[in-house]
C-alpha cells in the first residue's frame, strides 16, 4: 500500500460516494414529502443508465414506450377520480400532461436516438423524470394518507414491478455507455477523468440546486410545509396531492442523472439499481432520512469504506458496508427523540 | 342469477374437460417438458435457452414433439414444483432444465424419484447411486479449467492472481485452481472477490497489480466478467488475462471493448463452429444451431447450445427406445435411460457425448475450444 494506491482508492471511493449521495438525496426528499421509503429509487438509476446507453447506441429505449403507457394508466385513474367534475380546462391540462408530452418524448427519442451525446443526455433525463409523477399517481396517490408501513409495502411492490419491466424492456444482459468526454488531467500520479469531474460537479450542483429549491422557491417551501404537516399545509391552501408528484419527478430526475453518470463507469443490468439504491439508503438512514448534508457526508464515507474494504478484504466488502447500519441504528434509537408514527 | 351461475359452472366443467383431454398421453407424440430460468438473476441463461427451444425439431423418429416450457426464475423451490407439474400433470417423457446449478439439482431429484429421463442444462454434481436418469449437457468445470491451466503452463506462467465473483462460481474456480495448482506448477499470489452489481473493482485490481502475477484469472460470468478485464488494462496490467467459459459471449466483447483484445478463454465449441476442422463431430450441429439462431435472436451464445444438444441426443436415443416401448409409458422412459448409455459418440454443438452408467457428463476434450479476441472478434487458439 503506497501513496498512489491510497490516492486511487480515495478517488474511487469519493466518486462512488458522490453517486450514493445523489441517491441518498432522492430518498430523503421523497421520504420528507410523502413518507414513502422509496425502494424503487435504484430502478430510476438503472432506467436512466440503460436509457442513456441505448439512446447513445442509436436504439429507441423501452422507457420511451413505457412512458406513454404509464401516462395513459395515470390518465384513466384521474378521469375516474374526477368523473363527476370534469371541465374543459381539466381535460386540456390532462391531455397535455399525459398524452402530448409522453408522445412528444417518444417521437423525440425515435428521431434523436444516436444523434449526439447531449441529445441522449437531455432525453434520458426528460423521459425518466417524466415517469416519476405517473408512477406516483398510479402506485402511491391512492394510498397517500395511509401509514408508512403500507407505503413501504407499495414501494417494494413498485420495485419488483419496475425490475420486471426492466428485464422486458432492456433484456438480461448489461449495457455500458461511452464516456461523456475523453478529457483527463493528471494530478500527480492520479489521472482524473472528465467523467469523475462530471460526477463531482453534478453532486455539488444538485446540493446547491436542492438548497435553492427548498429555501427560495414557493414550490419548494410548499413541499417542506407538506412534509412538516400535511393537514396544516392543506389548511393554508397548498395542494398536497401535487407535492407527491413533484417529489417523485425530482427523485426520478436525480435517478436519471446518476444513471447517466454511472453508465460509462460500469456495466449496468436491469437489476443493478437495487444494490446501488441500498447503499444510497444506508447513507440516507445515517442522515436520519432528514438531513441532506449529513446524507452527503455519510454517502462519501460509505463510498470510501467500500473502496478500502474492496482493497483489503474484497470477500467481505458488502458485509462491511451494510454492517455499518447496525451501530448507526443503535445510536439513533438510543439518542434520537421518538415521534410515534400513526401506525 | 341462477342462470348465470350454471353458465359459469358449465364453463368450468368444459375447461376441466379440455385440460383433462390435453394431459392424456397421446399416441405418436413425444412430450418434452422444460423448466428454465427465463426471469430472475439467471435470465441471461434462461432466455437464450428458451429461444433455442423454438428451433428444435418438431418431429423425432416419427413422433410429433410436444414441448412445454415453464419458468422457475432460478428458484429451486419453483423448479421442483414445475418438475412435479410436468411429470404428474403433463406426463412428460423427458424433462429438461433448469438453467443454473441449484434448480437443476432440484429437478434432478424429482426426475430420479419419478424415473423420468432428465437433461440438466446447468452443471451439477451427481450423487453416487442417483445417476440413472440424469445427464448433464454443459461441460464440467474441471474439463474447462484444465484447458486454461494447460495454456498457462505452456506459456511459462508461474504465478496467478485471481479475481472472481463472490458467489459459488468464484468459489468453484478457486477450488479448481487449488486442486490443480501443483500439477501445473502454478502459485496463487492474490485472491480477490467482487459482485456482479459492483460499480467499481478498482480496489481489487490495484491489489492484483501490486502482487505482480504472471497472469490473471477472472472467474466471472456474462458481461460481469468485462469489468475487471477493462479495469486491469486501465490500471496498466500488461500480462495475459484468462477468462472462464462463463464469460464467452459477444456481449463481453461489446462491453470490454479494446480491453478484450488478446484475452484467453476456454469455451464450448458452439461459439465458433466455422473455425473447426470438417472432421469434428461438433461442427455440423454447431453450424446448424448458429445458422438457425443468429438471424432470429441475435448473437450466438453458449447457453442456446445446451437445450439444442439435448435434442441432438434425443434424436439418437428416441428411435432406439421406440423399438422397445410406446411413448407415455414407464417402459419407454426406462428404454430412453438405457439408450442414453448404449448410444456412443453422439455429436452435438457443445461436445461429443459418451454417457456411461457413472459419467453423466459424457464429454472429453472435444467439448472445449480455446478462444482469444482479435479485432473485436473471437478467434481460435490452435
Amino acid at each position: 500500500m503506497d501513496l498512489t494506491i491510497l490516492l486511487f482508492l480515495v478517488q474511487d471511493g469519493v466518486t462512488n460516494g458522490a453517486i450514493y449521495a445523489l441517491l441518498g438525496f432522492a430518498l430523503v426528499l421523497v421520504f420528507a414529502v410523502t413518507r414513502i421509503i422509496f425502494i424503487p429509487q435504484g430502478e430510476f438509476v438503472a432506467y436512466g443508465a440503460l436509457t442513456y446507453a441505448m439512446l447513445q447506441a442509436g436504439h429507441v429505449p423501452g422507457t420511451a414506450y413505457l412512458l406513454p403507457i404509464f401516462a395513459l394508466i395515470a390518465l384513466l385513474f384521474d378521469l375516474y377520480a374526477e368523473r363527476s367534475r370534469i371541465t374543459g380546462g381539466f381535460l386540456i391540462r390532462q391531455g397535455i400532461e399525459k398524452i402530448v408530452v409522453p408522445l412528444a418524448l417518444l417521437f423525440a427519442a425515435r428521431e434523436l436516438a444516436g444523434v449526439s451525446t447531449i441529445a441522449s443526455l437531455v432525453l434520458t433525463v426528460a423521459i425518466v423524470s417524466a415517469l416519476g409523477p405517473h408512477l406516483y399517481r398510479i402506485a402511491f396517490q391512492p394510498l397517500a394518507d395511509r401509514s408508512v408501513l403500507v407505503l413501504l409495502i407499495a414501494a417494494v411492490g413498485t420495485h419488483l414491478a419496475l425490475t420486471g419491466l426492466g428485464l422486458v424492456f432492456f433484456g438480461a444482459e448489461g449495457l455500458r455507455a461511452d464516456a461523456l468526454t475523453d478529457f483527463s488531467v493528471d494530478l500527480g500520479p492520479l489521472p482524473v477523468s472528465g467523467q469523475n469531474i462530471a460526477v463531482y460537479a453534478a453532486t455539488l450542483l444538485l446540493i446547491a440546486g436542492l438548497y435553492w429549491f427548498f429555501e427560495r422557491t414557493v414550490q419548494g417551501k410548499a413541499l417542506r410545509a407538506t412534509a412538516v404537516n400535511r393537514l396544516g399545509a392543506r389548511l393554508v391552501g397548498i395542494r398536497t396531492k401535487g407535492t407527491g408528484k413533484v417529489a417523485l419527478a425530482l427523485a426520478a430526475g436525480i435517478g436519471a442523472v446518476s444513471g447517466v453518470l454511472l453508465a460509462p463507469m460500469t456495466t449496468i443490468y436491469y437489476d443493478t439499481g437495487f444494490v446501488i439504491g441500498l447503499k444510497g439508503f444506508v447513507a440516507a438512514i445515517i442522515g436520519g432520512l432528514a438531513s441532506y448534508p449529513l446524507t452527503a457526508a455519510a454517502a462519501i464515507t460509505v463510498g470510501l469504506i467500500e473502496s478500502f474494504s474492496s482493497f483489503f478484504a474484497s470477500d467481505y466488502k458488502e458485509v462491511i458496508v451494510f454492517t455499518l447500519l447496525i451501530p448507526v441504528l443503535l445510536v439513533r434509537s438510543f439518542t434520537g427523540k421518538h415521534t410515534e408514527d400513526e401506525d | 342469477m341462477k342462470y348465470k351461475f350454471s353458465l359459469l359452472a358449465a364453463a368450468c366443467v368444459a375447461a376441466l374437460a379440455v385440460s383433462n383431454a390435453s394431459v392424456k398421453a397421446e399416441d405418436g407424440v413425444l412430450t418434452v417438458g422444460a423448466t428454465l430460468s427465463t426471469t430472475g438473476p439467471a435470465a441471461a441463461l434462461g432466455i437464450p435457452e428458451k429461444n433455442a427451444l423454438t428451433l428444435v425439431p418438431t418431429e423425432i423418429g416419427g413422433l410429433k414433439v410436444k414441448l412445454i416450457v415453464l419458468d422457475d426464475a432460478g428458484d429451486p423451490t419453483q423448479a421442483t414444483t414445475n418438475a412435479k407439474r410436468l411429470i404428474n400433470d403433463d406426463k412428460v417423457d423427458v424433462i429438461l432444465g433448469s438453467s443454473t446449478t441449484p434448480p437443476t439439482i432440484a429437478v434432478s431429484a424429482v426426475a430420479f424419484d419419478a424415473k423420468v429421463p432428465h437433461f440438466g442444462l446447468g452443471p451439477m454434481p451427481i450423487t453416487a447411486g442417483k445417476e440413472r436418469y440424469t445427464v448433464v449437457m454443459p461441460q464440467p468445470v474441471p474439463l474447462m479449467a484444465a484447458g486454461l491451466f494447460d495454456h498457462m503452463k505452456k506459456n511459462n506462467v508461474k504465478t496467478v492472481g485471481m479475481i472472481g465473483f463472490s458467489d459459488s462460481w468464484g468459489d468453484l474456480w478457486l477450488g479448481q485452481f487449488k486442486a490443480a495448482a501443483d500439477k501445473y506448477g502454478l502459485k496463487l499470489v492474490a485472491d480477490e472477490r467482487y459482485a456482479r452489481a459492483d460499480t467499481s473493482v478498482t480496489g481489487q485490481v490495484l491489489k492484483l497489480v501490486a502482487a505482480k502475477p504472471d497472469a490473471v484469472l477472472v472467474a466471472a460470468s456474462g458481461t460481469g466478467a468485462a469489468l475487471p478485464q477493462a479495469t486491469l488494462r486501465e490500471r496498466g496490467y500488461k500480462g495475459p488475462i484468462y477468462q472462464t467459459h462463463g464469460a464467452v459471449s459477444q456481449d463481453f466483447i461489446r462491453i470490454a471493448g479494446k480491453a478484450a483484445e488478446g484475452v484467453i478463454m476456454a469455451s464450448g465449441p458452439d461459439m465458433l463452429p466455422e473455425g473447426q476442422p470438417d472432421s469434428a463431430l461438433t461442427k455440423a450441429p454447431g453450424l446448424a444451431l448458429v445458422q438457425a439462431y443468429e438471424p432470429k435472436f441475435g448473437p450466438r451464445n453458449q447457453f442456446a447450445g445446451h437445450p439444442w444438444d439435448a435434442f441432438e441426443v434425443l434424436k439418437r436415443v428416441i428411435p432406439v427406445a421406440l423399438k422397445k416401448a410406446k411413448p407415455g409409458t414407464p417402459e419407454f422412459r426406462e428404454a430412453i435411460a438405457d439408450a442414453l448409455v448404449t448410444e456412443k459418440d453422439i455429436g452435438a454443438s457443445q461436445g461429443v457425448y459418451n454417457f456411461t452408467a457413472t459419467d453423466r457428463y459424457g464429454v472429453d476434450e472435444r467439448a472445449r475450444i480455446m478462444l482469444t479476441v482479435k479485432d473485436g472478434k473471437f478467434e481460435l487458439i490452435k
